[in-house]
């Protein structure tokens, strides 16, 4: 079966020790996990896990059931690209010279779509959001002037279909209060 | 338990050891297996203010303990419960912890834990227990203030006991255990991410029916959801309407009656040939309560690929896990099978079953009959084993530990009452004998408990003799003694060319050990022997011991070997 991209989203409740539990189900099958963002998710209370990994639909199905035993994961979900808007971010820290020694340094920020985020005597900082391969031609653009910190985030993502979240929880408090 | 006012009931300020105590008699806990330590040495005061209400039994190791409450737990279908100090106590109960996971047994284990202030900084006896035991519990959580003490240890018992079951450990620092507060407890009934059971699709139920009834050649093959559901009643009803024969896993033993007409015997490595060559024969494969263990299944890829499987289960992440299923059906096993049964044309299948009955002959007379009435000098495993089914009357419980006596004695055990069968399935815990028959014997305390070991096993937790006459558990135990770590060996012999690397075993006098320990004992060489040392150990009142010294190189067959399909399984 073909291996390809797969962004799996996990809801669940804001423990301490559950990020080691869903880290756990990858380990236990040997799947690198290629980026991993954890934020809060539209409902309070409720966390997010982004995961992105690359591996065979049967196998991500397989996690993706093995992840939603967990006892705090509420729901997980697993989509294709083709199924959700995805972005990563970056963070360039470049020598404050280059800004005004360099033209083309300013033609690379507007042409990539990038903001500057702070400047100082020193250094200044490009922030780039966008599709990993946007954000790896703005890294090549900039390598040969120096790049003297770099950093890119996780994938986000939210998906085109509706998830119905909010529905499980409605339910389950449902059932609580009859 | 209603009647019993406990100050569950009541708000008052108590201290957070005390609420433990109370967590555990509100659930209905009256046995505790446990050993003390440093870090849960406030919980111990407590058991010893309340030792009229909660029994503690003192084990001679962590594993022990744990191991016990599995017994206890497998038996009696409550939860069990063990104790265990900080760093090296909590980390004795991993072994126990992997077991009780894999083989779905509700356990709660409560760990002690350095004081909250010194969480992380290496402090004597530390271990970070919640991080070693997430990937082996159902759920694990760390309480650093005793206000949490009354919700967490409801939701661990919900939590072990509901769904498929599993172990779940709750650790508290010294510091909450000291800590006062208001105590109040309410039961938890419902946690909002988590839910048991799937709702049943009536749809699939039907369509589970309508392939049933349109099969040719139906085979059912049974685990331990059925004991775990409680639904002996409802499988033996399903058999007996449906006239299908039904094989069943290492776990699955007990849960029908082992003379019942339509039991076909076990499948997987070491099952019987009928049921495993008929597996790949079959046109509808109904599995009910199991998860198409490897163990079981031998070769995935040529494992009954021409049959459709109905795969009745109770957790959604085991369907299509290792085999398709045509028509999954979740639920709990006793609600479908219920919802399935006025579904179920009444019917026979003389033709294909005596094809069970052929291969069964064949079984019979190449391996079975040998084993049960050998020709050969040396007492074989089988004999022991049938033996003490004529003695017992086919009504004890009996506890094996792993390697070939294992396989014999699922093999060759019969059973009339479920929950019958204790053994270490899913992980394959050498020790595992001993321990669990202790609580296997505090869980049913009128009924005979057997345990059944190896010379090997047996010395892995042979310090629970001291618990035994301690406690006065009346277990009965048998070391099957060849002299070898027989299953390796038999691997060796077949597949590593007969290198014995690591394998024989030179023992101790096993008796003197027995009765070292107070527990009477008794060696048996000679065949002639073996009826009334039977006899004399199953009468005897209390603990007894009873070294049998069995063939050294005898081979459990049939067998499938790793990597082989079930058709390929073998005689010899």
């Amino acid at each position: 079966m073909e291996e390809k991209f797969y962004t799996i989203t996990v809801y669940t409740e804001n423990n301490v020790g559950l990020l080691n539990r869903v880290s756990g189900i990858f380990l236990k099958r040997h799947i690198n996990i290629e980026s991993m963002n954890a934020s809060r998710s539209e409902i309070k209370g409720v966390h997010k896990y982004v995961i992105l990994v690359k591996t065979t639909e049967d196998w991500v199905r397989k996690i993706t059931g093995q992840l939603e035993k967990q006892i705090e994961v509420i729901k997980a979900f697993y989509h294709t690209d083709e199924e959700i808007i995805y972005q990563e971010s970056a963070l360039f820290k470049i020598k404050s010279d280059l800004l005004f020694d360099e033209r083309q340094i300013q033609n690379i920020i507007k042409e990539s779509n990038s903001q500057i985020v702070t400047v100082s005597r020193n250094f200044f900082v490009i922030a780039k959001t966008g599709r990993r391969h946007e954000i790896e031609e703005l890294s090549n653009e900039l390598e040969p002037y120096g790049i003297m910190q770099f950093v890119r985030s996780g994938r986000i993502s939210v998906s085109k279909e509706t998830m119905e979240i909010s529905n499980i929880l409605e339910k389950s408090q449902e059932i609580k209060t009859n | 338990m209603k009647s019993e006012v406990t100050k569950a009931q009541k708000k008052i300020k108590i201290t957070g050891s005390e609420a433990v105590i109370h967590c555990l008699l509100a659930e209905g806990v009256k046995t505790v297996y446990g050993y003390p330590g440093g870090a849960i040495m406030p919980i111990y005061d407590e058991l010893f203010k309340f030792q009229d209400k909660l029994h503690h039994v003192l084990t001679r190791h962590e594993q022990g303990a744990v191991h016990a409450a599995q017994g206890f737990a497998r038996v009696s279908g409550k939860v069990g419960v063990a104790f265990a100090t900080s760093g090296p106590g909590a980390t004795n109960l991993v072994t126990g912890l992997a077991d009780a996971q894999i083989d779905s047994n509700p356990v709660v284990c409560i760990t002690g834990q350095v004081a909250s202030h010194l969480l992380g900084s290496d402090a004597f006896q530390e271990t970070d227990i919640v991080g070693i035991s997430t990937p082996i519990t159902k759920w694990n959580y760390q309480i650093t203030d005793a206000n949490e003490i009354p919700a967490i240890l409801a939701k661990a018992f919900y939590i072990a006991r509901t769904g498929r079951p599993g172990p779940v450990l709750i650790d508290i620092t010294k510091d909450a255990q000291f800590q006062q507060f208001e105590f109040e407890y309410k039961k938890c009934t419902d946690i909002r991410s988590y839910k048991p059971v799937p709702d049943i699709d009536i749809t699939k139920v039907e369509a589970a029916a309508q392939l049933i009834n349109a099969a040719k050649k139906p085979m059912i093959v049974f685990g331990q959801g059925i004991l775990l559901g409680n639904a002996e009643e409802e499988l033996k009803t399903f058999i007996e309407k449906s006239g299908i024969p039904a094989a069943w896993t290492v776990l699955g033993l007990s849960a029908l009656d082992s003379d019942h007409p339509l039991n076909v015997g076990m499948v997987g490595m070491h099952g019987n040939y009928a049921p495993n060559l008929l597996t790949n024969e079959c046109d509808v494969l109904i599995a009910l309560g199991m998860r198409f263990d490897d163990r079981v299944t031998g070769d995935l890829s040529r494992y009954a690929k021409q049959a459709k499987v109905i795969h009745f289960e109770i957790d959604p992440s085991e369907i299509d896990k290792n085999v398709k299923a045509a028509v999954p059906v979740l639920g709990n096993v006793k609600e479908t099978l219920q919802q399935m049964m006025p579904l179920i044309e009444e019917k026979t299948y003389p033709e294909w079953f005596g094809e069970f009955k052929r291969l069964y002959d064949i079984e019979f007379e190449k391996v079975i009959q040998p084993e049960l009435e050998p020709t050969k000098e040396g007492l074989t495993m089988a004999e022991v084993i049938n033996q003490i089914n004529k003695e017992s009357n086919n009504e004890a419980i009996v506890v094996s530990d792993v390697g070939q006596h294992q396989m014999f004695t699922c093999r060759y055990a019969k059973f009339k009452n479920s929950k019958s069968n204790v053994t270490s399935g899913g992980l394959g815990t050498m020790g595992f004998a001993l321990p669990a028959s202790m609580g296997a014997a505090m869980g049913a305390p009128n009924r005979p408990v057997v345990a059944i070991a190896g010379d090997g096993g047996y010395q892995m937790t042979i310090q629970e003799l001291g618990t035994i006459y301690q406690t006065q558990i009346p277990v009965k135990i048998v070391v099957l003694n060849n002299e070898f770590l027989g299953m390796v060996r038999q691997w060796q012999q077949l597949f590593f060319d007969k290198r014995y690397a690591s394998t024989e075993m030179i023992n101790p006098d096993f008796v003197k050990i027995a009765e070292g320990y107070h527990i009477p004992a008794k060696k048996v060489t000679k065949r002639e022997e073996l009826a009334d040392a039977i006899h004399e150990m199953m009468t005897t009142e209390g603990a007894y011991f009873l070294e049998v010294v069995v063939e050294k190189e005898d081979n459990v067959f049939p067998m499938i070997p790793t990597g082989s399909s079930v058709s390929e399984c073998r005689l010899s």
